[in-house]
C-alpha cells in the first residue's frame, strides 16, 4: 500500500516538473525517464506480471519506432496513422514471436535467449536494406504541428509521456483486478498447476506478450515523434532490451509502479555518476550493472518491496508500542 | 461419470501404465491403491490430460475426453490435485482459491467471494490473506483441494492428499472430503493412508506395474491375495493366511 501512495505521489510531483522546471536539459532527462518507465511497464506486464523474462523488447520499440518511421517517410502517411499502425504492428509481431515460442513451450533462459535472438535478427535486416534506412537510420523530416504530432514545446510531448505512464498504471492496476491478471499470475507461480485449473497457458501467455509488445511499440512510436531520427542499434540493439528488464527489476516486478520507481531511481543516480566521473563513456552501464547486483542481492523485490517491508516494520512496531 | 478403457503408457522402457481400465459412477468415492511405483500418478495423468496415452481411452459422463488439453479437461468437469503440492506461492491463499474460482467466475468480486466459500469448506478460512508458500504441508494439501474445488467440478482425482499429515490432520480431512461428496461432487483418490481410504471410499482398484489386478469393496480388497503379494512380496499371502488360521485355531 505504501509503494502504491508513493506511486501517486511521485506521478503527482512528476507532473508539475515542465511547470517548475526551466532548464530544457532536465526537462529532456525527465521525458526520457517517463518514456523507460512506461517501457519498462511494458516489459513488467510480460515479465514482471507473467514471469516470461523477456531479454528482447527492444524488439517490439523498434517495430514502433521504424514501423512509424517507414510509413511516414516511404509512404507519406500521416503521423497518426502511421503511428496507430506501427503500436498494431508491435501487437501482431508479440502475438506471432508468443506463438511460436509458447507452442514450444520455451520457458527461462531458452524464452530469454530466443527473444534476445528475435530483436537481433531484426536489427541486423533492418541495418540492411535501403528500405528501412540501411544502417543509417530514419531521419523524418521536420513539420512542425499537432497534425504532425510534432509539438516545438516539449512540454506537451511531456504531458503525453506523463499520460502513458499513467495508462501503463492503470493497466497494472486491472491486471491486479481482473481474471485475465489472476491467471497470468497463475502461469507464472506455476505451470501445471494453472493448467489443471482449466487455464489455458499459451492463449494467457500469448495474450500477456500482444499486450506488452503493443505497449513497447508506442513508446517507439512516441520516441521518433520526438526525435524525428531512429537507427537500428539504438532501437534493436540490446541496451534498449536491458533498459526494459532493468527498470522494472530494480523497481520492483509485478507491482505497479515498479518500472516508475525504477526508471526514476536508475537514471537519476545515473545522470549523477555521469556528473561524478565527467561522462566516462561507458562507465554508467558498469554503474547500472553494479545497482542491479545491488538490487538482486539487498531488493530482491525491487524498490517497492523496501517500501513495504519498511511499512510492515512499522506497523509492527505500532502493534508493540 | 468416468470410464478408463484399456489405457496404456510407456515411458521409454517402462511400461508405466498397462491396458487399464476402471469406472466410477455417480457421487461415488473410490480409491485407486497400490504400491509405489505401480504406475497411479500416471494413470491420474494421463485422465486428466497431463500425459498423452499410448492406447485406450477415457470418457467423462460419456464423453470422449482422451488426450484432449488439461485446461479443457477442468472446463468439461474433471479436476486434478497434485501428490507434490504445487502452490501459487507469491499469491496468497484468497488468491490462490480465486484462479480456481475464475473458471466459471469472470467477475474478480465474484471470484473472492466464492474462495471464500470454498476456504471455510476446507478449514482454511482464517488463513485467506497468507502467502501460500508460508503454508505448513497440511494447510498446503487443503489448499490443492481448495483450488481445485474452487473450479465447481463433477469429477474430483485427489492425488495423496493425505500423505504426510499426521494421524490427527488425517482425521480432520476426513470429513470435509465426505462434505465435498455429500455437496455432489464424485470422488476417486490415491491414498496410501488405509484408515482413511476405509473410512471414505466404498470402492477400490488395486493398480500394480501397471495393471489394474483387483477391485471391488474395500473390505474384499483389504483381504484379496493378490493384493497383499503386491503389497508384502511373493508368498505374503500365505503366510498372513496360515498366520490368522494359526492364531484362530486354539
Amino acid at each position: 500500500m505504501t509503494a502504491k501512495i508513493t506511486g501517486a505521489v511521485l506521478l503527482a510531483l512528476l507532473f508539475c516538473v515542465p511547470f517548475a522546471v526551466q532548464s530544457e536539459f532536465w526537462l529532456s532527462f525527465w521525458l526520457l525517464v517517463l518514456m523507460y518507465a512506461f517501457l519498462g511497464q511494458a516489459w513488467n506486464v510480460l515479465g514482471g506480471y507473467g514471469g516470461q523474462f523477456s531479454f528482447g523488447h527492444a524488439l517490439f520499440f523498434g517495430i514502433g519506432a521504424f514501423g512509424t518511421a517507414i510509413l511516414q517517410v516511404r509512404h507519406g502517411l500521416n503521423a497518426y496513422a502511421a503511428g496507430a499502425i506501427a503500436i498494431a504492428l508491435g501487437a501482431i509481431v508479440g502475438c506471432a514471436v508468443g506463438l511460436l515460442v509458447f507452442r514450444y513451450r520455451l520457458r527461462g533462459a531458452y524464452f530469454a535467449l530466443v527473444t534476445l535472438a528475435f530483436a537481433e535478427v531484426a536489427r541486423i535486416l533492418i541495418s540492411s536494406f535501403d528500405y528501412t534506412g540501411s544502417g543509417f537510420g530514419m531521419l523524418v523530416p521536420l513539420a512542425r504541428g499537432a497534425a504532425n504530432f510534432q509539438f516545438e514545446d516539449r512540454r506537451i510531448f511531456y504531458v503525453i509521456a506523463w499520460t502513458l505512464v499513467v495508462i501503463g498504471a492503470l493497466i497494472a492496476w486491472w491486471l491486479e483486478n481482473s481474471r485475465f491478471g489472476a491467471r497470468l499470475m497463475a502461469v507464472r507461480e506455476n505451470e501445471d498447476a494453472a493448467q489443471a485449473l482449466g487455464i489455458n497457458l499459451i492463449r494467457t501467455k500469448v495474450f500477456a506478450i500482444t499486450l506488452s509488445g503493443a505497449m513497447a511499440a508506442t513508446v517507439g512510436v512516441f520516441y521518433v515523434q520526438n526525435f524525428l531520427f531512429v537507427d537500428s542499434h539504438l532501437a534493436f540493439g540490446p541496451a534498449m532490451s536491458i533498459e526494459a528488464l532493468l527498470v522494472s527489476i530494480i523497481g520492483g516486478m509485478g507491482t505497479m509502479f515498479g518500472p516508475l520507481f525504477g526508471a526514476v531511481v536508475l537514471h537519476a543516480l545515473g545522470e549523477a555518476a555521469k556528473q561524478v566521473t565527467g561522462n566516462a563513456p561507458g562507465l554508467n552501464l558498469a554503474f547500472y550493472g553494479l545497482l542491479l547486483i545491488l538490487a538482486l542481492r539487498f531488493l530482491p523485490n525491487g524498490i517497492t518491496g523496501l517500501l513495504s517491508r519498511r511499512m510492515a516494520r512499522r506497523s509492527s512496531e505500532r502493534a508493540h508500542a | 461419470m468416468l470410464e478408463v478403457r484399456e489405457l496404456s503408457k510407456r515411458f521409454g522402457g517402462i511400461q508405466a501404465v498397462n491396458t487399464a481400465s476402471l469406472d466410477v459412477y455417480e457421487n461415488e468415492i473410490v480409491a485407486l491403491l497400490g504400491p509405489n511405483g505401480a504406475g497411479k500418478t500416471t494413470l491420474f495423468a494421463a485422465i486428466a490430460g497431463f500425459v498423452r496415452p499410448d492406447s485406450g481411452n477415457v470418457r467423462l459422463a460419456g464423453r470422449d475426453i482422451t488426450s484432449l488439453p488439461p485446461h479443457v479437461i477442468c472446463a468439461r468437469g474433471l479436476v486434478r490435485t497434485f501428490q507434490i503440492v504445487q502452490p501459487f506461492g507469491a499469491l496468497t491463499v484468497r488468491e490462490n482459491i480465486a484462479v480456481g474460482a475464475h473458471l466459471h467466475h469472470a467477475s474478480r468480486r465474484q471470484a473472492l467471494a466464492r474462495a471464500e466459500d470454498v476456504a471455510e469448506k476446507v478449514g482454511l478460512g482464517p488463513r485467506l490473506n497468507q502467502p501460500a508458500a508460508t503454508l505448513t504441508v497440511a494447510g498446503r494439501k487443503r489448499l490443492e483441494l481448495a483450488r481445485a474445488l474452487a473450479t465447481d467440478p463433477k469429477l474430483l482425482l485427489l492425488d495423496e492428499v493425505m500423505a504426510g499429515l499426521n494421524p490427527m490432520e488425517v482425521s480432520e480431512i476426513v470429513p470435509v472430503i465426505q462434505a465435498i461428496r455429500g455437496s455432489g461432487v464424485t470422488i476417486l483418490l490415491i491414498e496410501h493412508v488405509m484408515q482413511a481410504v476405509v473410512s471414505l471410499a466404498e470402492r477400490a482398484y488395486v493398480l500394480n506395474n501397471g495393471r489394474i489386478i483387483a477391485s471391488g469393496t474395500t473390505a474384499e480388497i483389504a483381504s484379496d491375495p493378490q493384493v497383499i503379494e503386491a503389497y508384502l512380496g511373493h508368498g505374503a499371502a500365505a503366510r498372513v493366511q496360515s498366520r490368522l488360521e494359526a492364531r484362530h485355531a486354539p
